[in-house]
């Protein structure tokens, strides 16, 4: 059976682990046989001993398991050593930043081993399963409201309490995506009033969706990119911007920045004039730390005060700071990922170029870099339909205007065509005829202004109501029975029976119908 | 008794009649409102005994107290499933009547009618016959197709407009010979040609469209009903036919608008041609069990439950309510969601839930509840399909293409309880069962509501 390992991370700080016991089990039913390196999970809180339990093989040493492995599962890009270690026929899933890593990519391309980059699955509806970059953003929003709480001195939920007044704790979230609203989301719970800014102006629902304040900038930009990620803007829509920051400096306690552009340094946003200008005792948390930061200040993995007490967090390990969290899921998207690489479940892995999902993911196989992938067939996200110019309230009262014009035409239309008919007949008919077609044509006009107001849940009654009233035909029937023929008497009296069925029927129905009604 | 006295009576029935319409505007009037049809429906038929030409008592007597008993049996032993077939069955019986006193008019004409008003006469027996005859045939066929002895797919004959077509041609030629006296044989043909059009006009419509032909034949049945009237010269008759003609167009009219179908082509039958493949559907059907719908439920705060034509089939509308009470104690906003052509009956789901004691306040329309759908914790489609297929918004080439549906893939949670794998009445794919949030829940509706009971805590 083939072997999927796990070796212990070498970075240092690096806690998480990208097998728990949970997914081994999981993985073991795809038909894999499970390998763990000695320690692997203990900054993770999962002891040998658990995977033991759960029936995987514990190594010694990353050598051995580097060894015994057919696939193995990483969280961290592998350093030059591990990357060394890679043979042919071997599958690495990792973390891999590929447009960073391209040497890694060449020694796997040498050695004809395959890197499945967990970090370039594609955001697509399907693939969100295997997503592992939405899993660590979201843990790192969470954490950055942590940190920034621990770091900020005061309640988030404003109190009044015996002994004074606590005004509650402002947070602005600049940056909506998956780590933004995460961010929102926790910063919301605790009780922070919380702003959020976006250059994609389409998330501001999802902004809104969390119970923050959706900070509009009125400027005539789309800051939308591809996958459903933001585009460089424009500097005078970027002045625009630093205004609103500027003027939310002086009021916000927390700022939380995850504003990233894909391929690029993350863009400057909080200026040092804007970190000047905030409370002392206000907090930064920088989550785009790792590319140069939001914040002019920021100091990669540091906490850092500056003179006016303002902390700046830039921290670029916030998930590893959940290890046992970001573990989990992250374990759970490899496992995804390696039920769609398995399609048998038989321990078999299908290396599929054609799927849309394990393509985008694949950098490097069969002795060939297999990155940048083609684009996905499939939008990540619908692409929204054109809009039409919001018409100015001239306009609409035109159309409107329009509109009641062309209806009255028609009714008039209508009105003159009905009257000419009447006259035709009526000038053929005679009065006894047309005194009756007088009677029908009020009751239709009566019977369409009555129906129009049932309700739509009467529909059924108000059918078999009908229906026992259309019974009337008995009349008819009624005022033939006295006939002095047979065969009319026959006729007529089996109307008269099966009217009878009809209304008695209808009403019945209808009655039991309406008592089931009732209110709660 | 004189005839002012009857005409006077007449009246109050047709104003009985008006109200009794007009209070079906809300639950609480709707009851008081069947008494005034009742009231009214005895006085016309009491004040008609008194009318002169009226005789053979004894006769009427018996026909009375045989239709009442057997009225009376079938509205009992009804159940509230079998709804669309006791109406559609219901419908067929006036237009029977109006049939039967068309030929016997033919067949005993009024005394003293020359000319023009002879002629006209005779145009109203065409007309009440012709009618009648469609309402009968075509009524026992969406009987059958309801009740499930006819197939439900439409049944498509080649040419069938020009058969249509033909036919009414044929009855028009046929007329014009009766209205110049050439024989009551002519109207007796007319009469199984016009069988043979309802006949064939309905069977070529197919189940899904079933809520509109049900409304449709209502429609005719009063329309029957005032030709009759026209013919013997009764304004009561007029009246009331052209009340419940008007109601039944009104209400195909309302399906039709909700289902965005033109009332033309579903009365002809099939649906319009589709003018391209279908979207393709990316993503697998993930099932689950008792125990994973039981949990979610547990832990939603709000849910809706969607039910359909499958509720019905399988009589689980107690189950449900029984769902929903025990919800709703613990303290869950539950609420119903009913398309407009949920089921094959116009508010076919309302009356099954009131059966099962559902409080109406919590049953929800379409539109006013589709906003709420994206807060929503768990969806609960139970037996629909095309009502909820996100197809009709997404794909221009579906059939469905336009139709209002509920937007329930955009609650966080959706859960399909099905039977199998197969396609809804339209036979169109459904892409809600492989969207991420989707799981199916297969199963017999009422057996997995009842295991879904259990489980809950």
């Amino acid at each position: 059976m083939p072997k999927i390992g796990t070796p212990k991370e070498t970075a240092s700080g690096e806690n998480r682990v990208a097998m728990t016991p949970q997914s081994a089990r999981e993985l073991q039913e795809l038909g894999f046989d499970c390998l763990v390196q000695s320690g692997a999970g203990k900054a993770a809180r999962f002891s040998d001993k658990n995977y033991r339990d759960a029936g995987v093989t514990v190594v010694k040493s990353a050598a051995e398991l580097w060894k015994q492995a057919d696939i193995v599962a990483k969280v961290r890009p592998p350093t030059a050593a591990e990357s060394k270690k890679l043979r042919a026929g071997q599958t690495l899933i990792s973390f891999i930043y590929p447009n960073e890593n391209k040497k890694l990519l060449e020694s796997a391309k040498t050695a004809n081993s395959t890197i499945v980059a967990m970090d370039m699955v594609p955001r697509i509806s399907r693939a969100q399963k295997m997503d592992a970059l939405s899993s660590m953003a979201n843990i790192g929003g969470y954490r950055a409201v942590i940190e920034a709480g621990n770091a900020f001195g005061r309640f988030f939920t404003g109190q009044i309490t015996a002994a004074g007044k606590v005004p509650p704790a402002k947070v602005l979230v600049i940056g909506a995506g998956v780590a933004g609203l995460a961010a929102i989301g926790a910063a919301q719970s605790m009780g922070a009033i919380v702003r959020a800014f976006d250059v994609r102006p389409e998330v501001a629902e999802q902004i809104e969706s969390m119970g923050a304040e959706f900070l509009f900038l009125d400027f005539e930009e789309s800051g939308s990119g591809d996958g459903g990620y933001a585009a460089p803007s424009s500097p005078e829509f970027r002045e625009k911007q630093l205004e609103l920051f500027r003027q939310q400096a002086p009021d916000v306690d927390i700022v939380i920045t995850t504003a990233l552009i894909p391929g690029r340094d993350a863009p400057k946003l909080w200026l040092e004039d804007m970190v000047k200008a905030m409370k002392p005792g206000s907090v930064i948390v920088d989550l785009a730390a790792e590319r140069g930061g939001n914040c002019d200040l920021t100091v990669k993995d540091e906490k850092i005060e500056t003179p006016n007490g303002v902390t700046i967090i830039g921290y670029t390990d916030l998930a590893s700071r959940m290890a046992a969290q970001s573990s989990t899921l992250y374990a759970t998207n490899i496992r995804h990922m390696m039920t769609d690489l398995t399609p048998e479940k038989d321990g078999k892995v299908v290396h599929d170029m054609d799927d849309d999902v394990i393509r985008g993911a694949t950098v490097t196989h069969k002795k060939k870099i297999t990155f940048p992938p083609p684009p996905p067939k499939i939008q990540a996200i619908a692409a929204p339909p054109p809009k039409a110019p919001e018409p100015t309230p001239q306009e609409l009262a035109a159309k409107e205007a329009e509109t009641m014009r062309k209806a009255g035409i028609r009714e008039i239309g209508l009105l003159a065509a009905g009257g000419l008919l009447m006259m035709f007949i009526g000038s053929y008919a005679p009065a006894s005829f047309m005194q009756h077609m007088i009677v029908f044509a009020l009751s239709c006009f009566v019977g369409f202004q009555v129906i129009w107001n049932v309700s739509h849940a009467l529909h059924t009654p108000l059918m078999a109501v009908t229906n026992a009233i259309s019974g009337i035909i008995i009349v008819g029937a009624l005022l033939q029975v006295g006939s002095s023929s047979g065969i009319v008497v026959v006729l007529a009296a089996i109307s008269v029976l099966i009217a009878t069925i009809n209304i008695v029927g209808g009403f019945m129905v209808t009655r039991r119908m309406l008592a089931m009604f009732q209110k709660s | 008794m004189e005839n002012g006295f009857i005409t006077a009576i007449y009246v109050t029935a047709a104003v009985l009649f008006i109200l009794s319409l007009g209070g079906m505007s809300n639950q609480e009037s709707a009851k008081r409102s069947v008494w005034y049809g009742i009231v009214g429906m005895g006085l016309a038929v009491f004040a008609t005994l008194f009318s002169a030409s009226v005789g053979n008592y004894w006769i009427i007597i018996l026909m009375i107290l045989i239709g009442a008993g057997a009225g009376t049996y079938v509205a009992r032993r009804v159940g509230m499933t079998e709804m669309p077939q006791l109406v559609a069955a219901l419908h067929s019986f006036v237009g029977l009547a109006a049939v039967f006193i068309g030929l016997n008019s033919a067949i005993n004409p009024p005394e003293g009618l020359v000319g023009a008003e002879l002629t006209i006469h005779e145009w109203e027996i065409i007309l009440g016959v012709f009618i009648g005859a469609i309402t009968f045939t075509g009524s026992i066929v969406a009987y059958g197709k309801l009740a499930g002895s006819i197939d439900g797919k439409p049944l498509l004959l080649p040419a069938r407009h020009m058969l249509n077509l033909a036919g009414i041609i044929l009855c028009l030629i046929l007329g014009f010979m009766y209205a110049s006296h050439m024989g009551i044989w002519t109207l007796i043909i007319l009469t199984l040609i016009a069988f043979a059009i309802g006949a064939h006009l309905v069977m070529a419509i197919g189940g899904a469209d079933m809520p509109v032909v049900v409304s449709m034949l209502n429609s005719y049945s009063g329309w029957a009903a005032a030709a009759t009237g026209f013919l013997l010269g009764n304004d009561l008759l007029i009246v009331t036919g052209a009340l419940v003609g008007s109601s039944g167009a009104i209400l195909s009219y309302i399906m039709c608008r909700a289902m965005n179908r033109n009332f033309v082509s579903v009365i002809l039958g099939g649906w319009g041609g589709t003018s391209g493949p279908a979207m393709e559907i990316d993503g697998e059907m993930i099932a689950t069990e008792a125990d994973g719908v039981a949990a979610a439920l547990d832990a939603a705060e709000s849910v809706v439950i969607v039910p359909g034509y499958g509720m019905a089939v399988a009589q689980a509308q107690s189950s449900i309510s029984e769902l929903t009470r025990r919800l709703r104690a613990a303290g869950k906003n539950v609420r119903f969601a009913i398309h407009p052509v949920a089921g094959r009956l116009p508010g076919h789901m309302n009356v099954l839930l009131a059966e099962a004691k559902v409080p109406y306040d919590i049953v929800l329309e379409m539109d006013e509840i589709n906003g709420d759908l994206p807060e929503t914790d768990v969806v609960m489609v139970v037996g629909s399909n095309d009502i909820v297929n996100p197809a009709a918004q997404d794909d221009p080439n579906s059939p469905i293409a336009g139709m209002p549906v509920l937007e329930v893939w955009k609650a966080k949670q959706v859960f399909v309880s099905k039977r199998g794998q197969g396609t809804g009445y339209s036979g169109v794919e459904n892409p809600l069962f492989f969207k991420e949030n989707t799981r199916m829940f297969y199963g017999d509706a009422k057996a997995s509501v009842d295991t879904l009971l259990q489980k809950l805590s």
